[in-house]
Parts: C-alpha cells; structure tokens; sequence
C-alpha cells in the first residue's frame, strides 16, 4: 500500500490551484479529501506525478444563502453539510444524504467537489444533485462556467469537468415549498449505495406540482427518472398515487449487477426504496 | 488472596490499547531490506517466462529470486502436518507446495517472484517491472465441480483432483436402511461457505540470517512457533534447529491462519542467507485476503432419519471439503478428524456413517479458521433439527430434549462413547437449554411471533452444540494421523526473591493469557498476581510449544503450568520442612505459606525461594534451586456445549435480515477469568453470525476472487450486532486439573445455523416454507426465497 512516487504541492487559493494545474497537465490531479484517490494511488490504480493539495482553500469552504439558491463551495466536507443549519432547514435532504455517507472519518475528510468530481455510480452525491437541479460551478483559471446536474455526470467515473478546469461549487435552488428526502440500501461492505433514493417535490397545497425523483447505485450514470416523476406530478401524495410512483421506477434505466445485488433484484429495490421516500413525506 | 473467577482486568492491555504493543511489523534491524512477493493474477496459468531485468537494475533493488532460483536450490515446499489415508489405505496425494512456483501457477495469489530492496517503496516499484508472460488456462474452484470427471486438473498426479476419501460411522448400506424404515427423512442440500479470517494485523515474517554464529532468527506472526520452527527447519530447508530462533512476538489475532506454517516465512530465513541481510515482509491487506488460509468452503449433502416420535433413526452426512491448489498445515485434518467426528451432535444417534472427499482446487489454502471443523458439523445438525421440527410440526426444543444425551458428570457417570470415535467427557444438555429458553422469554415470543404486523417477519433460530478442544492424547492423534503430538509445555521458575516467571508453549494473540494463566499462577501459589510475569512465543526463551488453537490454551498449556507449580510446592515443602524443622507430612500450603500444621511455625513462599537460591542452611539430599518445566498431555479432548437462540426480523419487501437478539448459554467448565471468556464468547458470536448474514468469497468462472477487499468483502460491525445476552453453566472438565474446557471457538461454533433457523422459521412463518437459504444470507437471497418459495 505504497504509491508510486509523486510530488506534494498545497494550493493557497483556486486560482493559484489552476495554476498548479495548467503548469503539470494531465501528470497532476487535485487532492481534496483524498478518500477515492489515496486508496487508488495505493492501490496503484492511478498514478500521478503531482498532487496539488486545494483542501486548505478557504474560498472553497463555505456554505453561503444565496436567497434563491445555496452556494455550497467545493471543499465542503460531508460532515459540515450534515451539521448546517441552513442546509438542514433549507435543503434538508442534502443533510440526510451526507449523514448517511461512510462513516465519522470519511464525513470529516471527503468533501461534495471531491465526490462529484469522482462521479462513483454508487456515490450519494449525483443523485441528490439531480434532484436538487443543482448546478455544478467550473473554472479554469481565466472563466467560469455552469454546468446543470443533468449535463454533468456523463458516464462511470466521467463528468464535465475538462482538463485544467476544477470545480468551485454548487448552486442548489431552494424553494419554500419542496419536501425532500433521501433514503438508502446500502451495501453491507463498502456502504456505497445499491439503492440511493433522492426526492424533491415541489407543492402546491396538496398537489404535487412537480416531482424530480434521482437514483444512485442503479446505473452505470445516476439519472432521473422521467417515468416516475410524471406519475407524482398533478397528484397528491396518498398511497395510490405512492404506489404507482413506485412501480414505475427504473423501468427503463440500464442497471448493474453485482454480487450483492442482480439487475432485476435492484430494480426492484429501486422501486421499494422509492415508495418509501414517498412514503416519508406523505 | 484468591484470583481464580474473578474478571481481573488484562495486564497486556495497557501496551495494546497504549499503542506500545512489540509487533512483527514494529521490529527494525539494522541493515534490514524490504521484501516482497510478485503474485499470480490468474487462478490457473503456464508461465511461459518471467523477466526480472528491469526489476534487478530498478533503484534500490538488492535480489530478484524467481521460481528457476528456488528449484535450483533444491529446497523443498512447505509439508503438510496431517495424513490422511484414502478409504483404500492410500496415502493421500500431497502436492508440493513452493516457495515460488517455475512452471504453472495454481491460484490467484500464486507467488512467481521475490524481490528484495533497501525499502519497501522501490520494492513495490521493483513489482511492476517484472515481466511474467502467462498462458491462461481454464480453472475450478468449486470443490463438487472440481471432483467431477473432466474439471480442470489442479495437479496432474491427483486424479479428479481429489486428495483424499474418507468415512466413519456405521456401514453406509446399514444407515440407508436405517433411513429408508425411517417415518420421517429431512435432507439438506447445504454450502458452508469459504470464508477469510481477517486478523487485524496482517501476516509479516522477518528474516535474519548472522553469518558469524551462522545463526538464524525468524520473526513471524505465528499462533505456533516452535512448530514452524520444527517445520521450516526439517522439512523445508533442511537448517539445524539449534541455529534457530523463531519469534512471535505480540500478535494481533488469527483465528487459525496464523497456526500454519506458510512459504513466505521459509522464503525470508532462506533468502537472508543468499543476501547475508535481514529481510522483512509484511502482506498488504489483498495479498491477506489472497494468501491467508480460508476457512470452510465445505459443500455437503445430508440425511437425517426420525421415527414417529421424534426419536433420530439415522444420519447419512457426503461431504466434498475444499483444500485449496496446496495443502496447509491442518489441511486435511479439519474437514475429517475435526468434523466427521463431531456429527453426533448432543444426540442419541443409532446410526450414522460421515463421507469426506477432500479435494483440490484453483483456490488459495483452506485451513483450520475458528471453530474449523466444528462449525460445519454444528451447521448440518442443527440446520436439521429446526428444519425436521418444522416439517414434522415439533417444536424444535422438545425435538432436542428427545433426542439429548442424558447428563453425566464423567466421574460419578462414565463419559459418553459416541458411533463416531469420541469420548465425551461431561455433559448437562438440558441445563442450557432450559436456561437460554428463559432468558428468550419463550413462550411470549411465540405469541409476539404470531400477532406481528408490521410488514416484517419475526423468527427464532436454535443451535444446541457440542464441540471438541484440546485435541488430545498425542498418542491417539498421531494413530489419526497427525505428524506432531499435541502436549504442551511449562516452565515454572521461581526467582530467588520469589517472584515467578512462567514459560508457556501456548501462544497469544489476543486471548490475554498474561493475566489468565498469571490468575492460576498466583492462585495455586497464593501469591500476588503482580509477582507472576508469563512469557510466551519466543522459542529461545520457552522449552517447546505446540502453541494456540482449537481452544486448547488453558486445558493443556494451563494443566502443563499446574504440574510445573505442584513440583515447585512439592520442592518447596522439603525446604520448609527442613526449616521448619518438621516433616513434610505436618506441613500445610496455603496463603503462600508453609505452616506445621496446628502450630503458628509457618515460613513464606518468599523465604523458601530465597534459601532455595541460598542454600547455607538447607537439605543435604536436595538439589538448589526453584525452578519446574512439564510437559502436559491430556488424557481426552475436552466438550464444552451450549445453546444458542437468534431472533431475527425479515424485511418483507426487501428481504433485509435484522438479528434483534441473540442469547447464549455455553458451558466451557470452570472459569478462570469471566470477562475474559465473555469477551471470547462475543468475539465467537460476532465471527459466526457474520459467517451466517455477511461473509463469503465470490470467485469468478475463470478463478478470480471477486471480493479481496473490504470495499467488496463484508465484515459484521458493531452496528449489525445487537447486545448479546450471554450466560453459562458450568460443568467441570473431569481430567484436567483445572476442570476448564476452552472457551476461544464455542461462540463461532454455535451461531452460525442459530441465525439461519430464525430467518427459515421467519419465512415459514409467512407462509414461504423454503429449507434452505446460502449463505451469507444477504437481502436479495432472502428476497429470492420469499419470491419463489427456494433459495434458487
């Protein structure tokens, strides 16, 4: 468990940080909170000539009200986004979703930006950002851009995110009348999700006025699935209405396998896993 | 001042949980270079060659030894210490097993080179320039496949790749009659499922090799030293034993895959010669889940027969045992001698024959893990009796009760001949079971049971086990094949100013034998435990030693301890006596002091030890000195039992399992230290009830080990566990002077099927009367089971 041989550079700032980046290409990477890298590293999966530290970037740190939107900077680790009070009353399933992610260390250490950049399939993250129709905020030293949820996680381990360029934060909408909530199978191993759930339903009074319903852990790519939100959209939220929701899930997604659960074993609990989403906020 | 049954807090755990431990890892000597292995990726290959060039002129690199090095030495493998005859009388087929292997490749993990740097990092750098050009060939690591004609051949002079047949018991025509008059027959189609043992410390050997004294030192993670020391140097390299020194020092677990003696270990000692430097190798974790021997992998068909009243007619148990490409140590003596014999069970049995086909594999070692053998004896029977019970519409306690062995103290009432070669020492079945009914709250679970709704599925799964320790008389092992003797040894030595220092064979590595046997050694000779120190693992400090496992530490390496202390009290006395001025008929020990009985003429344990170092005034026929080894061979095994219950509760939708409860009563004899045997009783539980609900390996069609991590491999944790509810009888152990039994495997041996009869009876409760579900039995299986009525 000792990496191949590469140098340590610790970036003061993100410009400073694509600096570092633009100067090595692609023999560096970023090191956040280094819980998918340094194991790879280790492993000697990958292998890198430069490490360019950006956890100590205080810009990246922060969780901001932005009225409309939360701004949740890159470098903020799982453990801050369960324990902000903002976030808990605002978006509180981005709270649910990071307690349930690895244990105290991991929460400690790993960082939102870290875990999108890494876009694992069975990762928390992608599905809650989905939902949340977050935007994901890039830079690449000279400009910015922002990339919407739906358009960023491309593939397996594959994302927007384009050499020389890092992510700085997410932009999560709020709304005064979404019900949120995110629930998960884990795998009893590693803790990654066979099923991730993320629901946002928008509401008016008693009517669903629309849903968007994510899935971690099912697919290759997390994805929203259309089927299910059109089925919640225009109802309210009673036990047909759940049931129906439910059966609609991952119908037409392409799903994995694994030794721990079969495609259709995982379709399955997809469909469970959403009833009881639903179920918690009905 | 009495230590015995008192939970004395363990001296050996300020330096573990203080990070002051001394282990293998933690030793640096001076001018030490860092060694590591190149490892097949493929579970069956031809190498076609392997080039070392680049790795030889890599930075640092001292020696890159490869398969053609260690054949051309002439050293041979690591030898098997276990023989078992084929039914035939047949030796069994004992492939070498070596260092690094020339030609072929026989599992994922395989070692074809060994590269040496000054540090571990150019060494691991040094791995990925070694160029092996492998031909691929097809493998088999299921060991029923594997024993079909036209498996892939794991070595060419094992047909069928078996290693060996077996059988013990009635005649196997006479139990198929038995069985086909029978009123009931419940059959089992069962997979006791390989597992990794995981030790927290990973195994690591050093090598020194001092060309002064031409003397040798081996560091190693070993439950069994001075064995790997008789091993490595008669079987293996061929060095004289007096050149060497093995070491265990502190060792951090190894539920028996720190028992054997491993290639890695040879190849450390013999490669130190080559470079005249010492060499440290220490396994990452996958090189762990790789190269440690696994345990179980058993795939067994079984029969049991009941009349029409419950009562057991016959049992029919065809076993095909996993042993891996190479045999390990114990090999073959786990799924024989450790199981075929253990298949009577706490029952009455009239009849029962055991079949065993030891077979060979693409598949690491299988080796005694925990429990080994016991576990999947324990596992057929008492997944029979919870299953015959529901089929026949019994409740599987009565179905026990009738078929128990009724209770006997082996003193008073003869111990218990078995149909399948054992002795039984002592026995009350009933006691436990009746005491783990009432803390269960029986029949108030039952009535919770049925009036459950809450879209889950509540079910109650027993295990009643017997098991054997101290696997004993050497006598009686070697005539079953063993090719060592199964004794132990201790040397008392009392220091001049009376304090004690006791050499013990048993090894720890983890079961706190510092305060253990210090308790019984403090106790007998009435002295504070803070004036006995144990030393243990260091076979230049210790006599010999048959070291830890098979829960036998304190029933032999404490019996060999008690007689070393009775020599030092029996000396003892002739010098008291002598000072005394009295025979040593009028003498009485007691409180670390002799007194003349009825009088107040007493003189101290103290005082004693000090004229015996001392000896101006002092018998004339008497040697000096104060100071006793023995070597102990127990007359039997000893029998420890118990019952285990598990509750569980069935996600219906999901087929989740949540084990709510688990209640043990095991009855390990007399007791030393009570927190001690709690905390091997939850070690035990923890290890078994993962077996049942989250471990096993995953190998792919081609060989591969699917789930060598963490990541991928599930481990029980805390948060899965409930509070165990634990408590015990105690029925002393009636041929060893300390009457204890072993407590280190009962917990592994018990739980296993307790957990799955509970998730059976959940699902028969629901409507869903499935006999059987693999495991580890993860939701989707369960689900499964529920969907379609079959594991399947």
């Amino acid at each position: 468990m000792i990496p191949s041989s590469f140098t340590y550079k610790k970036a003061s700032s993100v410009s400073d940080a694509l600096a570092m980046l633009k100067e090595h290409g692609d023999e560096a990477t970023l090191l956040a909170g280094g819980h998918s890298l340094i194991p790879a590293l280790k492993l000697r999966l990958n292998d890198y000539g430069y490490l360019i530290d950006i956890s100590k970037i205080s810009e990246l740190k922060s969780i901001d009200d932005k009225g409309d939107h939360i701004e949740i900077g890159a470098g903020v680790t799982h453990g801050e986004i369960v324990d902000s009070a903002l976030l808990q009353s605002k978006v509180p399933f981005f709270s649910e979703a990071a307690d349930l992610i690895g244990d105290v260390q991991v929460r400690n250490m790993g960082t939102i930006g870290g875990s999108i950049a890494h876009a694992d399939p069975a990762a928390d993250w992608p599905a809650l950002l989905l939902a949340a129709d977050a935007t994901i905020n890039i830079h690449n030293g000279s400009s910015s851009r922002s990339v919407a949820a739906a358009d960023f996680f491309q593939g397996l381990f594959h994302t927007a995110v384009e050499e020389g360029e890092m992510i700085t934060s997410i932009s999560v909408p709020v709304s005064a009348n979404a019900k949120t909530k995110y629930i998960k199978f884990m795998q009893p191993a590693s803790r990654f999700a066979i099923v991730g759930c993320a629901v946002n339903l928008e509401m008016s009074g008693g009517t669903i006025s629309s849903a968007k319903v994510a899935y971690a852990g099912v697919s290759a790519t997390p994805f929203r699935d259309s089927a299910v939100e059109a089925t919640l959209a225009g109802k309210s939220l009673d036990d047909a209405t759940i049931e129906a929701a439910g059966n609609a899930a991952a119908d037409s997604a392409s799903i994995m396998s694994d030794h721990f659960a079969s495609e259709s074993y995982r379709k399955q609990m997809a469909k469970v896993y959403t009833k009881r989403a639903l179920k918690a906020l009905a | 001042m009495s230590y015995i049954g008192k939970s004395v807090k363990r001296v050996e755990d300020k330096r573990f949980i203080t990070g002051k431990g001394n282990y293998t890892d933690d030793i640096k000597l001076p001018n030490m270079t860092a060694g590591i292995f190149v490892r097949s990726p493929y579970a069956h290959a031809k190498i076609k060659s392997v080039d070392i060039s680049a790795a030889e002129s890599s930075p640092g690199v001292v020696k890159v030894f490869t398969g053609e090095d260690i054949a051309a030495s002439g050293i041979n493998g690591v030898p098997c210490g276990w023989q078992v005859n084929f039914k035939n009388g047949d030796t069994m087929k004992e492939p070498p097993h070596p260092l690094l292997v020339k030609d072929k490749v026989l599992h994922m993990g395989d070692a074809v080179a060994f590269i040496i740097a000054e540090n571990y990092a150019q060494a691991k750098d040094a791995v990925e320039k070694v160029v092996v050009d492998y031909e691929n060939l097809d493998a088999v690591t299921d060991p029923e496949e594997a024993a079909k004609g036209g498996a892939p051949l794991v070595h060419d002079d094992a047909p069928g790749n078996v290693c060996f047949d077996w059988e013990l018991g009635d005649p196997k025509d006479e139990v198929a009659a038995a069985l086909a008059n029978s009123h009931h027959v419940t059959t089992l189609d069962l997979t006791n499922q390989r597992v990794v043992p995981n030790a927290i410390e990973p195994r690591s050997a050093i090598g020194h090799y001092e060309d002064a004294g031409d003397k040798f030192t081996l560091y190693t993670t070993s439950q069994n030293p001075h064995l790997t020391r008789l091993l490595l140097c008669a079987f293996v390299l061929g060095i004289p034993e007096h050149k060497v020194r093995v070491v265990a020092p502190d060792v951090g677990g190894g539920f028996g895959s720190k028992i054997f003696h491993y290639t890695e270990e040879a190849m450390v000692i013999w490669a130190s010669r080559e470079i005249n430097r010492p060499i440290k190798w220490t396994a990452e974790r996958s090189e762990s889940f790789l190269t440690d021997a696994h345990g179980r992998d058993h795939k067994t068909h079984v029969q049991m027969g009941f009349d029409k009243d419950g009562k057991i007619t016959a049992l029919q148990s065809t076993t095909f045992a996993n042993l891996g490409a190479y045999l390990s140590t114990f090999a073959p003596a786990v799924p024989t001698y450790l199981h075929g014999t253990l298949m009577q069970g706490l029952y009455t049995s009239p009849k029962i024959n055991v079949d065993v086909t030891g077979v060979f594999t693409h598949t690491n070692a299988v080796d005694a893990y925990r429990g080994a053998g016991r576990p999947e004896a324990t596992y057929q029977l008492e997944r029979l009796m919870d299953l015959a019970a529901l089929e026949m519409g019994m409740d599987p306690i009565e179905l026990r009760k009738i078929n128990f062995i009724p209770k006997f103290d082996g003193v008073n009432e003869p111990g218990y001949a078995t149909r399948v070669a054992l002795q039984y020492d002592s026995g009350d079945y009933h006691g436990v079971v009746d005491k783990a009914l009432e803390m269960v709250g029986y029949e108030a679970f039952r009535k919770e049971q049925a009036s459950l709704d809450n879209g889950k599925l509540l079910g109650i799964g027993f295990s009643t086990y017997i098991e054997a320790c101290g696997i004993a008389p050497s006598a009686v092992v070697g005539a079953l094949g063993a090719r060592a003797g199964l004794f132990e040894s201790a040397q008392v030595r009392v220091q001049p100013t009376g304090k004690v220092s006791v050499y013990s064979g048993s090894h720890s590595h983890g079961q706190g034998h510092e305060t253990t046997f210090a308790q019984v050694v403090a106790d007998r000779l009435g002295i504070p435990l803070e004036d006995v120190e144990i030393v243990h693992g260091d076979s230049e400090a210790v006599a010999f030693g048959m070291g830890t496992y098979g829960s036998r530490s304190l029933a032999v390496g404490g019996s060999a301890i008690v007689k070393s202390i009775d020599k030092v009290i029996e000396k003892g006395a002739k010098i008291a006596a002598h000072k005394l001025e009295s025979r040593v008929e009028d003498l009485e020990y007691a409180e670390g002091k002799w007194t003349v009985k009825g009088t107040d003429k007493s003189i101290s344990f103290g005082d004693v030890s000090l004229t015996a170092y001392v000896p101006h005034d002092y018998p004339a026929d008497l040697e000096p000195g104060l100071d006793f080894s023995s070597f102990y061979d127990p007359a039997n095994f000893t029998y420890p039992f118990g019952c285990h219950v598990a509750i569980v509760e069935v996600d219906k939708e999901t087929g989740q399992v949540k084990l709510k409860r688990f209640i043990a009563v095991d009855d390990v004899g007399n007791i030393i230290n009570p927190m001690i045997v709690e905390g091997q009783i939850h070690g035990g539980l923890a290890q078994g009830i993962g077996q049942a609900l989250f471990e096993g390996t995953v190998y792919s069609d081609s060989g591969t080990l699917m789930n060598a991590s963490f990541m991928d491999y599930s481990m029980p944790r805390a948060d899965d566990l409930p509070n165990f509810e634990v408590d015990r009888t105690v029925t002393p152990c009636p041929h060893n002077p300390l009457g204890v039994k072993g407590a280190g495997e009962a917990g592994c041996i018990g739980s296993t099927p307790a957990v799955v009869n509970a998730v059976i009876d959940a699902l028969w409760k629901g409507g869903h009367e499935v006999k059987d579900i693999q495991m580890p039995l993860i939701s989707e299986r369960v689900w499964n089971a529920m969907q379609n009525g079959s594991s399947n």
